[in-house]
């Protein structure tokens, strides 16, 4: 079974390139729309737009063919590109507002029917942060700790199924604690918090677990490797959260912000002391 | 309506407590385990339960820095921020899981040591003992910053 992995892995064919190729072509769509906005007289945010293109040029740094190699045969190499693909792209991608960006530039009948659909039951479930917390580090637990990694290894379409459920499973959990488009009706600012704070610490969690029993178990790599992997987990999957927990409590000190400065704002202007 | 705008001692003092602790925990964790290497990142008497508590306590730390951050800017913007009794609860804040940190978890539950040796007596008086410096130091803030309350125009 492990004779697999001796042997040389295929030269990148175009097929290779698919990921890539679809990433720009998304990237290349946003840019079309987005400029659709702004001739229907949408405001212009250029952070946005740049956070949205820095988000697609993670994802494709994290694609690339040579990087998928690396991934392929080296745990560290998988590790970056699973810290690309379920964390920090997420957030550029997220803070990009890219359904805003299609709703404006659809017809106002689609957008209508989007947020009707949006109401449903059904995505208040999957919108809620909590249901997306167990669907981004469920998962995370299930890949490592039973023998899917292996699996994965040997079957190109589970290895891309899954990098698939990292990029929705972590646009997912990162929209629904900051996420600035429209979607279901979301819990505030409390439960955010909570459930970045349980993120955190299973996400901790599992990084020592994988380094103190090796987890994945009867995958080819080495235990040096797969406790540098387990580490650079740890540490850079703080700094994601980090950033989640930072764009939250900015969302939370502008919010409380608003009457106050009002308030100031007219004593100042009116000089009312009283 | 009544819009005069009161200091907030007690607000202030809890968030800059809060990132006294966050900070004092995230010193240990970035000079001890990483720079030193004294405790480790793991070692094999660990049990699971451990690194769960691990987990949760280390999230627990960010959260304190980040939201104790985020409440002393509120309070600055809405200047009811007392900075003198701020400073004092940041200290007593570092002091404080100091001490914690070096009676409850290294003495009385065992979790880890300071240091791996065979003579741990010196390392565990210097640990308690920057704490108590620590919260000292914030205990000699806070009377100062009381007496100048109670003295004069408050800062």
């Amino acid at each position: 079974m492990k004779e697999h992995y001796h042997h040389e892995l295929p030269q990148a064919t175009w097929t290779h390139w698919i990921p890539v190729a679809l990433i720009v072509l998304v990237s290349l769509l946003y840019l079309y729309l987005y400029f659709r906005c702004l001739r229907k007289g949408g405001r212009s945010t250029f952070l946005q737009v740049g956070s949205f293109l820095m988000g697609t040029l993670l994802l494709t740094i994290a694609l690339w063919p040579s990087v998928m190699n690396w991934g392929h045969s080296d745990l560290r190499g998988h590790t970056v590109q699973h810290l690309l693909i379920a964390m920090y792209a997420p957030i550029f991608l997220v803070m990009g507002s890219p359904v805003t960006v299609v709703l404006k530039a659809a017809p106002p009948a689609w957008s209508r029917k989007f947020l009707q659909l949006m109401k449903s039951p059904f995505f208040k479930f999957l919108g809620h942060p909590f249901t997306a917390f167990i669907l981004n580090i469920g998962g995370m637990f299930v890949l490592y700790l039973t023998p899917l990694y292996v699996r994965s290894l040997e079957d190109p379409v589970i290895h891309y199924l899954i990098h698939v459920h990292f990029l929705l499973a972590g646009y997912l959990f990162t929209w629904s604690l900051i996420g600035p488009d429209p979607g279901p009706k979301r819990p505030g600012f409390y439960t955010r918090l909570l459930v970045i704070f349980l993120s955190i610490a299973t996400h901790g969690f599992l990084s020592k677990l994988i380094y103190a029993h090796e987890y994945p178990r009867n995958s080819p790599h080495p235990v040096s490797q797969i406790q540098q992997a387990a580490k650079m987990m740890y540490y850079w999957g703080d700094l994601s959260e980090i950033i989640l927990l930072i764009i939250l409590f900015t969302y939370w000190y502008f919010n409380k912000g608003r009457p106050q400065q009002n308030l100031s704002i007219i004593r100042k202007k009116t000089n009312y002391t009283k | 309506m009544d819009i005069k705008i009161e200091p907030s001692a007690k607000k202030s003092m809890w968030a800059a407590a809060l990132i006294g602790i966050g900070v004092m925990a995230a010193v240990d964790e970035i000079i001890f385990h990483q720079i030193l290497a004294w405790h480790h990142f793991y070692d094999r008497s660990t049990t699971d339960i451990a690194l769960m508590t691990d987990g949760f306590l280390h999230a627990a730390e960010l959260i304190a820095i980040i939201s104790g951050f985020f409440i002393l800017l509120d309070l600055q913007r809405k200047q009811t921020l007392v900075k003198d009794k701020a400073w004092a609860a940041f200290f007593i804040g570092l002091g404080g899981f100091q001490l914690f940190d070096g009676i409850v978890d290294h003495k009385v539950l065992r979790l880890h040591q300071v240091r791996y040796v065979d003579n741990l007596l010196p390392y565990d008086i210097g640990w308690n003992l920057a704490g108590l410096i620590l919260l000292g130091t914030g205990l000699i803030l806070l009377r100062r910053a009381k007496r100048r309350k109670t003295n004069g125009p408050s800062a």
